[in-house]
Parts: C-alpha cells; sequence; structure tokens
C-alpha cells in the first residue's frame, strides 16, 4: 500500500524526521489558506498522486504571491498528470501540498528497503539527491553508499554518521544527519514499510537538514497492526478493479491486452499470461484466485474481468491441489450463467478431482472450449480471441 | 535417497488444530509412509489432546523430548507464524517448513537474525512443501499427481511446481524429491541451496529449476550451476509478461528499478549452461532432451 507524500510527512513528524512546514489542500480556496497560514513570501504548491517524477510532469511549482499559489492551485487541481511512472494515462490530481519554500544548499538521497541477499534492511544513501536514482545505480554505482541494519539494535550512531559523511554532508550537520537518518530507519521499521525513501534530502542554508520528500510503502502482510495507516489509504489512486477484486480477496492486476485468465497460484498465473503471449495472445490481467476458492469467489471474478470493455475470450487455468476441480468447474458454470457470458471460454483443469470437474463442464451444456494442457489452452484461447 | 525428507522422518505439525493444519496433516498421514511419520502436534493449548491419533504437546521442545520429532511444518496463522519458527528453530529441529503464507516482512527479517548459528533449516515461508514420492509429503501438494523417480524438481511457485511434477509423470518420468521454496523475499532454502542437495543426491538424475521475477536467487544459483554442478538442469521463469512495478501476487515477485527480470534471469541461466524454455508447457519434454 502507498499513501501520499503529505501523509509520509505527517509519518516523519510523529518520529522526529525534519520536514518542511505544511498543510494539505483539496480545493483552491484551502491552498490559499494554506499559504496565508504558513506565512513567508515563498510556497511550494506539490500535486499529490502515488507516482513519482512529478517536478518534471509539472506537479511541482514554486509561488512568490498569494496570487500565484491561487493561479497553481487553480491549474493543478483537476489536471492529468502524466510522470514516466504513471504511464501514458497520467493521474488527475484531487489533492496538494502547500508547503514553505525550502532554502536549498545541497540535494542527497536517502531510503530504506530489504535487501533480499543479505536478508536484511539496508539504507542507502547518495550525494546525487533529486534525480532519477535508478539511473545513478546504473551509472554511478559507486555514489551510493549502503549499511545494512541489524534488526535488534537498529541503526547505531556510528553507522550513520559513517554514511553521512561518506555522502558529503558537512561535518557541522552530520550529528542532525545521523538523527534523521536513525528516525527514518524507525520510521521504516516501526510502521512496516517496504520502502521508505526522501528523495531529496537537503540541506539548508540555514544550516538545518531535511526531508524535503516522502515516499513510503507498506508490507500489506503487516497491515492488520497498522490501523492508523490504512486509514490513510487514498482509493481514488489505485484501480477500481484491483480494488474490487482485493474486496473478495483476488489478486488482480490489470494489463492492456485482451485474453482474461483465472488462475490458482501466482506463478501459474504468470507463467499461463507468458504462455498466451507465446502464442502470440496478450493478456488482460493477471488473476490469482488464491488456493481457497469457492465458487462464489470464481463467479466474482469472472464479474471483474468481464468488466474490461477490452476482453475478447477467457481462460481458466487451474492445476488443483487444495483447490478442488469440481469446485473450479461449478464456480465457472455458476459464474457464465449469471453472467451471460458472451466471450468465447477456454478451461484447463487438471489435479485433484479432475475428472469430476470435467465431467461438470461437459453437462452444463455451456458452449466451454476444453483443453489438455497449458499449451493447448493458451493456443486454443489465442485463436477464440481472433475470432477463429 | 532423497533430499530433506524421507520415510524415516519424524514430522511435528505446528498449528495442528487449525483447519488448514488437521486437512493437510490428515492428507499427509494417509500418503505412502505418512503414519508413522506424522508424531506429533503442537498447541499450547491443548496438551493432552489427540488428532487422528497424532498426540498434541504444548511445545516442541517438548514434542521431540516425546516423540523424536525432527522435522516441523507450520499452518500457524501469520501473526504468529514467526514466532513459531523461532520456536522450533530454539527446540533444534533440522528442518522446519512454514506453508504460512503472509507473514510480515519485518517478522522474517527477525526470525532470520535469530537463525544465524543455528543449526535448523528452514523452507518457506508462503510455500507448498515437499514431498518425497513413495515415502513421505510434508505440505499441501496434491500427492497423487508425484510418481517416484530421478527428477529433482525445485521451485518458488506452488502451483507451478505441481505443473512441473504433472509434467514429469506424464512423460513415464518420476521425482525424486520436489521442493517448493516460496515466494517471499526474506525466507529459507534458496534455490541454490536445493540444488546442492540435488547435486549431492545419488537418486537424483536431473534437475527442473522454476523460478520467477524479483531478486537475483536464480543468477546466484545459475553462477554455482556453472561451476559445479555435475546433473543436468534444465529452467522456466515466470513472468516475461509481468509489468514493472507491480507486484505479482507473491510478496518476492516485482522488477523494480529495472532488476530481477525474466529476460534477465533468462540471459544468465542459460550463459550458465542450463537449458531454459520459455513455454511453461514443455518444461517437461526440455528435461527429457537432457537426459
Amino acid at each position: 500500500m502507498n499513501i501520499h507524500e503529505y501523509q509520509g510527512k505527517e509519518v516523519f513528524r510523529k518520529f522526529g524526521v525534519a520536514t518542511p512546514r505544511g498543510i494539505p489542500a483539496f480545493s483552491v480556496d484551502e491552498a490559499v489558506k494554506a499559504a496565508q497560514s504558513l506565512g513567508g513570501s515563498v510556497w511550494v504548491v506539490k500535486a499529490q498522486i502515488h507516482a513519482g517524477g512529478r517536478g518534471k510532469g509539472g506537479g511541482v511549482k514554486v509561488a512568490k504571491s498569494i496570487d500565484e499559489v491561487r493561479t497553481l492551485a487553480q491549474k493543478m487541481l483537476g489536471m492529468t498528470l502524466v510522470t514516466h511512472q504513471t504511464g501514458p494515462e497520467g493521474r488527475v490530481v484531487r489533492r496538494l501540498l502547500v508547503e514553505e519554500g525550502a532554502n536549498i544548499a545541497k540535494e542527497y538521497y536517502l531510503a530504506v528497503v530489504v535487501d533480499r541477499g543479505l536478508q536484511r534492511a539496508v539504507m542507502m544513501a547518495s550525494s546525487e539527491g533529486g534525480v532519477n536514482i535508478e539511473e545513478v545505480a546504473d551509472k554511478t554505482p559507486e555514489k551510493i553508499h549502503k549499511v545494512a541494519i541489524d534488526p535488534f539494535t537498529g541503526l547505531k550512531d556510528a553507522e550513520a554518521e559513517l554514511l553521512a559523511h561518506k555522502i558529503g554532508i558537512p561535518s557541522e550537520l552530520v550529528p542532525q544527519a545521523r538523527d534523521l537518518f536513525k528516525g527514518i530507519y524507525k520510521v521504516f521499521d516501526e510502521c512496516d514499510c517496504s520502502l521508505t525513501e526522501v528523495n531529496p534530502l537537503i540541506t539548508t542554508g540555514d544550516g538545518r537538514v531535511v526531508a524535503l520528500d516522502a515516499k513510503l510503502n507498506f508490507d500489506s502482510n503487516a497491515l492488520f497492526r497498522h490501523p492508523e495507516i490504512v486509514e490513510m489509504r487514498d482509493f481514488e489512486e489505485e484501480d477500481p478493479a484491483e480494488v474490487e477484486a482485493s474486496k473478495f480477496d483476488l489478486n488482480y492486476i490489470q494489463l492492456d491486452g485482451d485474453i482474461g485468465c483465472l488462475v490458482n497460484g501466482a506463478g501459474l498465473a504468470m507463467a499461463t499470461m507468458d504462455t498466451i503471449k507465446l502464442y502470440g495472445g496478450s493478456p488482460a490481467n493477471f488473476l490469482d484466485v488464491g488456493g481457497g476458492a469457492t465458487a462464489d469467489k470464481v463467479t466474482e471474478a469472472f464479474k471483474i474481468m468481464l468488466k474490461n470493455p477490452k476482453l475478447k475470450a477467457i481462460l481458466v487455468n487451474i492445476f488443483g491441489g487444495i483447490m478442488k476441480c469440481d469446485v473450479i468447474a461449478t464456480g465457472v458454470v455458476q459464474a457464465a450463467r449469471q453472467v451471460s457470458l458472451k466471450v468465447p471460454l477456454v478451461v484447463r483443469l487438471e489435479g485433484t478431482n479432475v475428472d469430476l470437474g470435467k465431467k461438470i463442464l461437459a453437462e452444463s451444456g455451456l458452449p466451454i472450449i476444453s483443453a489438455n494442457n497449458m499449451g493447448d489452452a493458451a493456443e486454443k484461447v489465442v485463436a477464440a480471441a481472433k475470432g477463429k | 535417497m532423497s533430499i530433506l525428507i524421507n520415510k524415516d522422518t519424524k514430522v511435528v505439525t505446528q498449528g495442528i488444530t487449525g483447519k488448514t493444519g488437521q486437512f493437510h496433516t490428515k492428507m499427509g498421514i494417509e500418503y505412502a509412509n505418512g503414519k508413522n511419520c506424522y508424531v506429533a502436534g503442537v498447541n499450547p493449548k491443548k496438551p493432552g489432546e489427540k488428532f487422528e491419533g497424532v498426540p498434541i504437546f504444548a511445545t516442541v521442545k517438548e514434542a521431540k523430548a516425546e516423540t523424536g520429532a525432527n522435522v516441523s511444518v507450520i499452518y500457524v496463522p501469520p501473526p504468529f507464524a514467526a514466532a513459531a519458527i523461532d520456536e522450533a528453530v530454539d527446540a533444534d529441529l533440522d528442518l522446519v517448513i512454514c506453508i504460512t503464507e503472509g507473514i510480515p516482512v519485518r517478522d522474517m527479517i527477525r526470525t532470520k537474525a535469530k537463525m544465524k548459528g543455528r543449526r535448523t533449516i528452514l523452507l518457506g515461508p508462503n510455500c507448498p512443501g515437499t514431498i518425497t514420492p513413495d515415502e513421505l509429503k510434508i505440505g499441501i501438494m496434491p500427492g497423487h499427481i508425484h510418481r517416484k523417480g530421478r527428477i529433482g524438481i525445485v521451485s518458488r511457485s506452488g502451483t507451478l511446481t505441481y505443473e512441473a511434477v504433472g509434467q514429469v509423470t506424464a512423460l513415464g518420468l518420476g521425482q525424486s524429491s520436489a521442493v517448493g521454496i516460496g515466494g517471499d523475499p526474506v525466507n529459507g532454502l534458496k534455490h541454490i541451496d536445493v540444488l546442492k542437495m540435488f547435486n549431492d543426491d545419488p537418486e537424483t538424475e536431473a534437475v527442473i529449476m522454476i523460478g520467477e521475477i524479483g531478486g537475483g536467487d536464480e543468477e546466484n544459483a545459475a553462477r554455482w550451476v556453472k561451476d559445479h554442478m555435475k546433473k543436468p538442469v534444465v529452467g522456466f521463469i515466470a513472468g516475461l509478461t509481468a509489468p514493472p512495478g507491480k507486484r505479482m501476487g507473491h510478496a518476492g515477485a516485482i522488477i523494480s528499478g529495472g532488476k530481477g527480470t525474466a529476460q534477465e534471469k533468462l540471459a544468465v541461466m542459460e550463459a550458465c549452461g542450463i537449458k531454459v524454455t520459455r513455454n511453461p508447457a514443455e518444461m517437461g519434454k526440455l528435461l527429457k532432451s537432457v537426459l
């Protein structure tokens, strides 16, 4: 799960991490009021969407008067912001963050992620801030410094100080940077983040170390112990089909092809998509119904897939382990009747109770195309989608 | 022989009284030598009770002391599963197999750190378990698709393991052992560890290695294969069509920063002498071609 920058900064402040003063705004009036109550003479108006690269897309602007704040807010609210992370369709801006202007001396990069190789949280920092860190990692990996963190001691003072020195934080500011680094690790650890990123981290002309941005992703497996984080979820930033699917405990991701896939297991679901592509088709979605699917869950999965106007055919690929093929078959038949299915349906069943499952499909009288293995299934569904 | 488990293994089920634990313990007991292998269950609130004739103990330590259990399987719900692994490690078991899906990464990081220097091996979490056909099944895989044979199978994905097993069986071959290592980023055995075991197992003739997008474990395993593996290995990587930045079901299955793509993994595997297929329907056929 992701949250907005302004929410991330609220979390930062709770952990004592310095951020610029700022106020979120959902309307032009609120933006103006926010600027007035912040005071000063320079403000930054920042579009709040769950994607990076906002600056380049015109989503971060400096205002030097209240009138300018108003004009910028009018322009930004409701605009479709396209960045390298939003895809070509972009995202509609519905929320703004109005902040006091920052006097930037230098920009740095700071993040905490899980390192799979080390099986630990790792803090990464770089002297190259405010830019695309993936490019830095690619072209000048020596400019990225890392510390693997012991989960039982947390980030140690000496580790934080050394990291600050390595990325070139001026000596007199190292104690501030150390405390900020420790705060950022605490945010990562105590909030069950999968990513905590500050890009840029800045030093200011008046000698402060400040998190100018905040990007937080959370481990969805740990949300059960963070109701305060779940409350920050913004459904408007998520794909409506994916939100709908999550209500039924279905794992669904919309893609841009025209062949719907319903599969049990994440690996088999990916492999099914790959096979469709291999046979010249294009998958419309990733959909893992999980191990414990019921007939009703399968019906909901069909409804979600069928909301996609591009859909030309559906492939059901089930290797039943815990999941019994007769349960899936019953679900498929029930779904096809309930939604009065208009697109061709190819079904491949294998595993527990496979014969019973095939019998249920055959006796349903529905025009289901049955397949013997994954390759056969993909070939048949690709042909069906092309109207052959 | 086989790897990890065999007909002489003594299993304790942690979470034996839950719905999932009950179901799969029963299935395990009914498979091959399971009746002799499943010797204990653990539930701190129900010591002294029995499930399907299997005695329940309050702790793993007690279960081990009373029954000689050396392997545990965990069906405990995610908020408590990492603590269940810790308990099995503290009891010095040989192997812990954690089936539970959805354990917070933060919990697993701590559990892995505690395991440093301990003798216990961890398989999973979020995995289907492991099976040595005709001997013992520990986990949630359907037993009847397996057949005793000389092919080792190792995979991050559960159902894709079954797919490979099914293809191997359909070709008239069989499996020495099939191991699902699970789809979580912080976990126990990796591909490389299981490949080493298959390499040392005289009854394994060749291996199918199945990976998926995310991380660099398949690449590490491939480099080891190049220098050390004495047996043919064939491979498949799921997720050639997965879009970057989207988590494909498994917590570990995500392409981020252009790393962990299927293309990259397949290229490294090929360069290390592993024959790969881009068609998951042909894993079995490819394997047969290298025997």
